[in-house]
């Protein structure tokens, strides 16, 4: 029992940096094998490729925040409410004039900013399980958000349009965002001091803690950085709906599919191991399954079905051999 | 010796236990008193035993997921199970009372197989139950969805809505008594005794404790890991029959029930991640809930500001949990 204790982490570490790439790449060949063996090759030409990278934008920006919480041993489930009140207070505040846009942006990271706080200070201070408590902060703001708007509320104007329909050359603005966002990510995590202090209080807060790390500035930080990032992803919304609705969040069921492809992406649910990079492999893979099934042309239902089973397949793969007895 | 050390566990288990449930039950009856004195037929034997009715598809929930909360897992399924049981009992008995019996019992296989598929997912591919419970979420719904054709009408035959309907009267004391509370007396007994009672029970506080230690005393972890899921999704096949009989077919009978059913749990004291809770403090939790709603729609609050105040009972019940437990360790 105690060498196979002792042979799974080495196992798994040396396995950990591939499985994006592996992800990455099993993705490619699905979307691929699928357009050709459907005959629909124009997805393949420069055109169908954007569109597919388009729509991993939103997903995308918020999962790179629920990496951080995940890595820190903690979850998030208001991102998707906190999605909807980014979207609707971005496009009340604009109603259309284009003077309004950094006022409106700034409001919007801000009150992500304080979400973010409370909902790690009710984890990190309160001790609430993370679980609940952002269970509760996202049924506030829903509630909230209900109560006050019942329909899309305002209106961007053109120029907060670039955001999700401007473009560099054949790449979108957001697109591009998306990247840099990752590399900002990573950057984060691997080289410097709160990265290593996120990974420690993932993998052991007790031990992080004793070995004189604030370990509760960690949770607050990695809950301010993925409310953060749900403010930004329901200014991406707005900008591409044009307005912002109450319901666009939890439409995009952006709460469960975030954890999800975090997992898919090989970080583990318990913290303390993965990255941003398999993250946004994940996000890929729900993007192709998508398309895929366009090009297939599944119908809605026998999709949802599918998605689902996908889902448990693509954790499992990682889960499968694991000897952690955790439910 | 033995017999010692279980006189003290027995005793700490009961001031535990009557220090815990007080918190939900206080809560509930504090609820419930502020909604008789603005309805006082609330007060009446009648308006209590509809309110118990109302309760009991919540309070059913509650009870299944409390096995899968103490195990140290989620089930995330069982509110889409409540939508697949409505409407697939739409679909099986067509209208025609003569398809019900049957009709139930496939059901309730139904309902076998996703449990067994979430207990076999978490237990043999070690998928965190969150994620394998919010995969059949998805698929669940999505088989309804199909099922149905995504937008069902009408009602259930009477002889199926019976079991969330049917009202005896003329019942001395207390006038008039559903079935529905019949049906969640029945579940209370069987979870209070299967959670409270019998060596199973203890073994799925051991795996919620700590599930290495259980399985190096001897535990099963795997096979008490499905139990725990089939017993969820038994109780949500039940809820789902209860609620096919409060209103007409539709598939989003089930939405966000999941959700109540944890926070159910978590409100009557169970504790996430496994090891503590009390079939009492689920019960508990549910009428603390359904109390909640009713009074804020007696208040004339919007739909909305009630996912509000869930959410706000929601955290301060964790949080003074949480508070409790660290000053009495």
């Amino acid at each position: 029992m105690s060498s196979a204790e002792g042979v799974v982490p080495a196992f798994r570490m040396r396995r950990a940096p591939r499985a994006p790439l592996l992800l990455f790449l099993g993705s490619l060949f699905l979307y691929i094998g699928v357009a050709i063996a459907t005959g629909q090759t124009r997805m393949l030409e420069v055109e169908g490729a954007v569109g597919l990278l388009q729509r991993t934008v939103a997903l995308g920006i918020v999962a790179i925040g629920q990496t951080f919480v995940i890595l820190a041993g903690s979850i998030d489930l208001s991102v998707a409410n906190l999605i909807s009140v980014a979207a609707v207070l971005a496009s009340f505040i604009m109603q259309g004039r284009p003077e309004m846009m950094l006022t409106a942006v700034v409001a919007v990271l801000a009150v992500s900013a304080v979400v973010g706080l409370i909902n790690g200070a009710l984890v990190s201070r309160l001790q609430v399980s993370p679980f609940i408590a952002t269970l509760g902060s996202g049924l506030i703001l829903q509630g909230l958000l209900s109560a006050s708007f019942t329909n899309f509320a305002g209106s961007v104007p053109i120029e907060f349009q670039a955001v999700a329909y401007g473009a560099f050359g054949p790449l979108p603005f957001s697109v591009i965002g998306l990247f840099v966002l990752a590399i900002l990510a990573s950057i984060l995590l691997r080289a410097t001091k709160f990265g290593a202090h996120l990974y420690a209080v993932g993998g052991n807060a007790e031990g992080a803690r004793l070995a004189g790390i604030r370990t509760d500035l960690v949770t607050i930080g990695a809950h301010v950085l993925c409310s953060l990032t749900a403010g930004v992803s329901g200014l991406y919304l707005a900008s591409r709906l044009r307005s912002g609705a109450p319901w666009v969040g939890r439409d995009g069921v952006y709460d469960l599919e975030s954890i999800a492809v975090v997992v898919i992406g090989g970080t583990l649910l318990a913290g303390g191991r993965g990255g941003v990079w398999g993250t946004l492999a994940g996000v890929l893979l729900f993007a192709v399954l998508d398309a895929s099934f366009n090009m297939l042309d599944v119908s809605a239902y026998p999709k949802l079905v599918l998605r689902g089973a996908i889902v448990i397949a693509a954790v499992a793969v990682y889960t499968f051999r694991s000897r952690d007895l955790a439910a | 010796m033995t017999i010692a050390l279980k006189e003290i566990r027995h005793g700490q288990a009961f001031t535990h236990a009557a220090r815990r449930i007080n918190a939900a039950l206080v809560v509930f009856l504090l609820f419930y008193l502020v909604i008789g004195l603005l309805q006082p037929n609330y007060l009446e034997p009648a308006g209590a035993m509809n309110f118990l009715r109302r309760a009991a598809p919540l309070a059913i929930l509650a009870a299944g997921q409390l096995f899968v909360l103490v195990s140290g897992g989620f089930d995330l399924s069982v509110g889409s199970l409540v939508t697949l049981t409505v409407v697939g009992g739409s679909m099986l008995t067509a209208n025609d009372p003569g398809n019900t019996w049957w009709a139930i019992g496939v059901l309730y296989v139904v309902g076998l197989l996703v449990g067994l598929i979430n207990g076999a997912v978490v237990a043999y591919l070690r998928t965190p139950s969150i994620i394998a419970t919010l995969g059949t979420l998805l698929s669940v719904n999505g088989v309804a969805m199909m099922w149905s054709g995504g937008s069902p009408r009408g009602y259930l035959p009477d002889n199926f809505r019976m079991f969330g309907r049917f009202v005896f009267h003329d019942v001395p004391v207390v006038k008039i008594f559903p079935v529905a509370i019949l049906v969640l007396a029945a579940v209370c007994a069987l979870a209070q005794w299967g959670l409270h009672g019998t060596v199973f029970g203890r073994r799925v506080f051991a795996i919620g404790d700590n599930a290495r230690a259980a399985q190096l005393a001897g535990v099963e972890v795997g096979s008490a890991r499905i139990a725990v899921f089939v017993i969820s999704a038994l109780a949500a096949v039940t809820a789902g029959i209860l609620l096919g009989g409060f209103g007409g077919v539709s598939v989003d009978v089930g939405v966000g029930l999941e959700l109540q059913a944890i926070a159910a749990c978590v409100v009557g004291g169970v504790q996430l991640m496994g090891g503590r809770g009390t079939l009492v403090g689920a019960i508990a939790g549910a009428l603390t809930l359904t109390a909640l709603f009713t009074l804020l729609t007696l208040l004339g609050w919007a739909q909305p500001l009630k996912e509000t105040a869930q959410g706000v009972i929601l955290i301060i019940a964790v949080a003074f949990g949480a508070w409790r437990r660290r000053r009495t360790g």
